[in-house]
């Protein structure tokens, strides 16, 4: 017991990874990360649906070797990324950690991705090009379309495009759009915010928070199109669109 | 005051009347008691109990609520004796209540090793009891027997090594003096076992291992040494049938779940239903629902016994020994519980793994159908159809009801894998058909399916009704001689339908997932029904 209990704090108390640029460490981190990473940080750690691209040098929760292995090891609260130990799938003893950041650090992206000019982006994002009505940067903006506050990190460039080209290609889970028509005849669109057998809660394109029991409804309609418009090149040009990127990347990066 | 003091007297001198086990194969004649998980021991959360009826369910109220202080599932079920409910609050503390006030009368709290590994949270789903004394499996692998008037342990047992990965976490079964459990675990590669206990001693009388070693028979349907690791875990009560004198228990996935490269062959008796003499554990017979599963489609499901009208080989219809099970492959399937004879076998949710059965009731497999390193979509979805919560069969309808995950798949992945004790043993894993998170609280797409209660006609496998749900379901089925159906749902819902209909007569929000089953009882002539839902247990009853 006190043989292991030592054998971990000499491994935890590592500054640098012990296993750095071993190539077996790398093929044993890269079987490891498939097995416990990949479900949501996507293979070859690009990036999932629910992780960040852990290509990118610069990491949210902390860059050096310790700061990984802390963020692997215990988890991060209020997030979906579990802690190291204790849930299936996820269960990595400390010398694994460190094979998975051997082998982060082998498919790490030398050269930051290319983005714009971040103060354009900005005043564009909370001006002209109205992103702000609906979307939230660091608690300022709309309610309607997912936080952005993170996005610049938690999911690729390509993927912020094709989102912004093409809103409904895949929305992002909790904003399901529906159209309700109550008895006395009103329409209304939004957002689903709870539905079960009997009732159904939503948020109007007013930002109104409104509760039905289903039966009393007219008729309910749900879409897979985004309440978001398709921002196509004329709305948007290639150029305004990559200084929003840059903005995005510079906040999430804070 | 004085008539309550003196109700409680009168509680308190027959409670203690010993629960005997003619009185537990009789539970059906004592429908004010709830004696065993299922009701009784042929498993079919049936009451012959009528007060409340589809006309006046509407008038149900909220009597009491037992509030755990524990953040685990509430998945018991519990047991009620001449006015006292015993059940269990996760992970393992067992308290007693008055059953009509829901007011402790004692807890006795044990404290599983911190070395405890469940799978799916520390949870329990219930107890057994035979004369003053109750039974209860612990989630560090121990057999615990409690005296019932006071709480105190009267003996502790140590079934498996829970460092291992073994738990337990099923209701055991009592059969005579024996005391009966088996062993959780199925994702640690452990080797899957049904043990017998004396009851006053905790003494072991019986093993049957439901992965057979060197010797045995079965045990080349393990390639190499991979029966040591072969899982075939029980979670689940099973059933007894004293006439036959077998007892009968579902058995979980092989291990590694989703990647059977390492296990070459059938891996009896893995995803099987196996029939045990009550006396011996020696292995009556057995069927096997899903050969070399690579699913996880465990086979821990209540099997529920009936005795039914069947054509016999001339055409002529006979009452036959029959069991009734829908199974987490996705299919509903009638046995003949004497021989274990396959005798109908029909999906009862969209599947494509199989295309239907050989002569012998061996599954077709679908060509290409199993895990890959790419994914490949399976129906049902990594839940399965339904699961470990119980189904109920209405001897009135003559239907049988289960709660169902409806019509979705899921994307299966293989990927290497190699044992080390203690640790998860699973070789890939299930992903859902949309996006990861959720859109809602209960909001599903259509391809993530959806909950239902499905009522099914045991005589030809083909549905009677259907009552959707929104989100999933975890509830178990109660039916009442009043034709009356009881479950809920991961919406929190705890509702009545007509069961000869499906149609809705009454629901009550609970506020919590209900992931147990309902039961009811009676005390006084003043009937209840109890179902735990969030971390509490609740108790209704009609207006007074």
């Amino acid at each position: 017991m006190l043989v292991s209990l030592a054998l971990t704090l000499t491994l935890q108390a590592q500054e640098r990874n012990p296993l750095a640029n071993d190539p077996a460490a790398v093929k044993a981190g890269e079987s490891e990360f498939r097995i416990n990473c990949s479900f949501c940080h996507g293979i070859g750690a690009r990036g999932g649906g629910r992780g960040p691209d852990l290509t990118r040098v610069h990491k949210k929760h902390g860059t050096a070797d310790a700061d990984m292995f802390r963020t692997i090891h215990d988890g991060v609260s209020g997030t979906d990324m579990p802690a190291a130990m204790g849930s299936i799938g996820v269960e990595m003893k400390d010398q694994e950690i460190w094979q998975v950041i051997a082998y982060l650090r082998s498919v790490q992206v030398k050269t930051p991705p290319p983005t714009g000019d971040a103060a354009h982006g900005k005043a564009l994002f909370d001006g002209a090009a109205n992103c702000s009505k609906c979307h939230m940067v660091e608690g300022k903006g709309g309610r309607l379309g997912p936080d952005l506050t993170s996005t610049g990190s938690s999911r690729s460039i390509q993927s912020i495009v094709e989102s912004v080209r093409d809103p409904s290609r895949e929305l992002v889970p909790g904003y399901q759009t529906i159209t309700v028509v109550t008895a006395d005849g009103q329409e209304l669109k939004g957002i689903v915010l709870n539905e079960d057998i009997f009732s159904l809660q939503m948020m109007d394109t007013g930002e109104r928070i409104r509760l039905f029991e289903k039966d009393r409804l007219r008729s309910v309609s749900k879409s897979p199109v985004s309440l978001m418009p398709p921002y196509n090149t004329t709305l948007l040009s290639d150029q305004d669109l990559q200084d929003i990127i840059g903005y995005l990347v510079a906040v999430s990066a804070k | 005051m004085s008539a309550r003091v003196l109700l409680l007297f009168f509680v308190a001198g027959s409670v203690f009347a010993q629960v005997t086990f003619e009185r537990i194969l009789g539970a059906d004649k004592e429908p004010q008691n709830w004696l065993t998980y299922s009701g009784t021991p042929f498993s079919q959360r049936y009451s012959q109990l009528n007060e409340i009826t589809t006309e006046n369910v509407k008038d149900l109220e909220l009597q009491w609520i037992y509030q755990a202080s524990s953040l685990e599932k509430f998945e018991a079920t519990a047991l009620v004796v001449d006015g006292i409910l015993y059940t269990v609050q996760a992970p393992n503390d067992i308290i007693a209540l008055d059953a009509a006030t829901g007011r402790t009368f004692w807890t006795y709290a044990y404290n599983p090793s911190p070395k405890a590994r469940p799978c799916c949270g520390h949870i329990n789903r219930g107890l057994a009891m035979l004369g003053n004394t109750l039974f209860m499996g612990t989630v560090d692998a121990h057999l615990v027997a409690v005296d019932a008037k006071s709480g105190h342990l009267l003996w502790d047992t140590t079934v498996a090594k829970a460092e291992s990965g073994y738990s337990l976490t099923h209701a055991p079964l009592v059969v005579k003096d024996k005391v009966i459990v088996g062993t959780a675990g199925g994702e640690f590669g452990i080797r899957g076992f049904i043990a017998a206990y004396d009851v006053h001693t905790g003494k072991e009388a019986w093993r049957f291992y439901t992965v057979p070693g060197p010797g045995e028979p079965g045990r080349e349907t393990w390639g190499g040494d991979s029966w040591k690791t072969g899982g075939a875990s029980i979670w689940v009560t099973g059933s007894y049938d004293p006439a036959l004198n077998l007892t009968y228990w579902g058995t979980g996935n092989p291990g590694p779940d989703w990647n059977g490269d390492p296990r070459p062959g059938d891996n009896l008796y893995s995803d099987s239903v196996v029939a045990l003499d009550a006396d011996t554990g020696k292995l009556k017979w057995h069927y096997q629902f899903s050969p070399h599963d690579e699913f996880d489609h465990d086979s821990v499901q209540i099997p529920l016994l009936a005795d039914l009208e069947w054509p016999d080989e001339a055409g002529q219809k006979q009452m036959r020994k029959v069991m009734l099970w829908a199974n987490r492959n996705g299919v509903f399937y009638v046995l003949d519980r004497a021989t274990g004879q396959f005798l109908l076998g029909k999906p009862f949710v969209e599947v494509n793994w199989m295309n239907g059965f050989d002569e012998k009731g061996r599954p077709i497999r679908a060509p290409g159908k199993v895990p890959t390193v790419e994914g490949t979509s399976i129906y049902p979805g990594s839940e399965g159809a339904t699961n470990w919560y119980s189904p109920s069969y209405s001897p009135r309808t003559g239907l049988f009801y289960v709660s169902s995950w409806a019509d979705y798949a899921s994307i299966f992945f293989r990927i290497p894998v190699k044992y080390t004790e203690g640790r998860v043993y699973a070789g890939g894993w299930p992903k859902s058909y949309v996006p990861d998170g959720r859109a809602a609280e209960n909001f599903r797409k259509d391809e993530e399916g959806r909950g239902s209660v499905r009522a099914i006609d045991p005589k030809t496998g083909a549905r009677a009704w259907e009552f959707k749900m929104n989100d999933v379901t975890d509830a178990g089925v109660l039916t009442t001689a009043s034709d009356l159906l009881f479950s809920g749902g991961r919406e929190g819902y705890f509702f009545a339908l007509d069961a000869r209909n499906g149609s809705l007569l009454w629901k009550a929000t609970l506020g919590g997932v209900v992931a147990s089953g309902p039961m009811t009882y009676s005390v006084d002539g003043r009937q209840y029904v109890s179902v735990a839902a969030g971390h509490s247990l609740f108790a209704f009853a009609l207006k007074k």
